[in-house]
């Protein structure tokens, strides 16, 4: 009988669609596991809700349940049970060293706005902060485009939500 | 229909629709910056609207592809001022932001809402749309600093002015109009509002276009 330990380490191994350095528990959109009976339960989040990702993601998961020898039942939440502060310390490290700056912690108003991302984020391959917002918007929904001032390189943001 | 569902439905088909218009600028916006950010908001209130059709979809025993692709255009509740096809920047721009300040108007009073799962479907839409609106807001501070700027957006906002109004109820149009107001810092006339229900001919040939792939497939196709 597999146990909940061993389906969250099969899910682990799962990595993101669109930024396959880090997998999806790292990015905690994970939210429970529960197995009862040889069915397991997944309950997850998407990340930006127009992320074509998310039956990439939950076909990868049932995949992975199956491959344990257990039905998958794993159930897309609507609610506002993810942000980007559940990613992972280990996550933000894999973001940083693959050329994405980790989004910043959400402030205590809940939305981001302007002021806070025009301060200096740090660049992931020189780290200087002399850097500065390109566009708010990038080639998927969680990244904005910043360009370092220091080594003259473009760089993705994870957007904080 | 429950007052439950018509809301949903009227805030999805919003989405949906403006995500459509947003997505006309994909490949030919002023310059690539513009291509991209146009493209993402797309992405994102189509986002928002498959998850409002998803609840009323649960309510109604069908699904959220359903609801948007296979109703008619005149039994969606969109507001007319995101069926426009403005495909001239200073216009977009005024619908961008018109169209963004009174989604944050009408999310602010969601969020507060006594159904804990629209409230928290809000505040997640929210937390995204958050972007869309500083996007909104920078055009506005770049077309205000200079004088062509400012006619070319205070022509466009005077033209869609009614349309603006009409998205949002009569309780939450006095916050749009103090909002739009102090930012232009000037008065807005006191016009009859465009209301929710009544189409422009633009949704037709939306409609059209937006449909046809499904409609050109057996009922049983799986995609």
């Amino acid at each position: 009988m597999v146990t909940v330990d061993e389906v969250w380490d099969a899910l682990a191994e799962i990595p993101d669609p669109e930024i396959p350095v880090i997998s999806l528990v790292d990015l905690g959109v994970v939210k429970g596991v529960e197995v009862e009976n040889g069915t397991v339960r997944v309950d997850f989040t998407p990340t930006f809700m127009g992320c074509p990702a998310l039956e990439v993601m939950r076909s990868a998961m049932e995949e992975k349940i199956s491959a344990l020898g257990a039905v998958a039942d794993v159930t897309a939440r609507l609610d506002d049970s993810w942000s980007t502060d559940d990613i992972t310390a280990e996550g933000r490290e894999k973001l940083r060293v693959a050329g994405f700056a980790p989004p910043t912690p959400r402030p205590a108003t809940g939305t981001i706005d302007l002021v806070q991302l025009q301060r200096g984020f740090r660049c992931p391959y020189c780290s200087s902060t002399s850097t500065r917002l390109e566009n708010l918007f990038g080639p998927t929904p969680c990244r904005s485009i910043r360009y370092c001032e220091d080594c003259r390189q473009p760089f993705e943001q994870f957007k904080t939500i | 229909m429950s007052e439950r569902t018509d809301l949903l439905l009227s805030i999805a088909d919003d989405e949906l629709i403006l995500g459509w218009r947003n997505s006309e600028w994909t490949g030919i916006a002023p310059f690539l910056e513009e291509d991209v950010a146009f493209s993402s908001i797309a992405q994102n209130e189509i986002g928002h609207a498959r998850a409002l059709y998803d609840l009323a979809a649960a309510e109604l025993g069908t699904t959220a592809d359903e609801l948007a692709f296979d109703r008619k255009p005149e039994e969606y509740r969109s507001a007319p001022l995101v069926e426009l096809r403005r495909l001239e920047w200073a216009r977009t721009i005024a619908r961008h932001w018109l169209y963004e300040t009174a989604d944050e108007i009408r999310l602010a009073a969601l969020k507060a809402s006594d159904d804990a799962e629209i409230a928290s479907l809000a505040a997640k839409m929210d937390r995204e749309e958050a972007y869309h609106r500083m996007h909104a807001e920078m055009w506005v501070d770049r077309l205000l600093s200079t004088n062509e700027g400012r006619s070319r957006l205070e022509e466009a906002v005077d033209e869609l002015w009614p349309y603006a109004l009409g998205v949002l109820d009569d309780a939450l149009r006095p916050e749009l109009r103090a909002r739009i107001q102090e930012r232009l810092g000037r008065a807005l006339p006191d016009v009859e509002p465009v209301p929710r229900g009544v189409h422009e001919a633009e949704l037709s040939e939306l409609w059209e276009e937006m449909t046809s792939v499904r409609r050109s497939a057996p009922a049983s196709a799986r995609w």
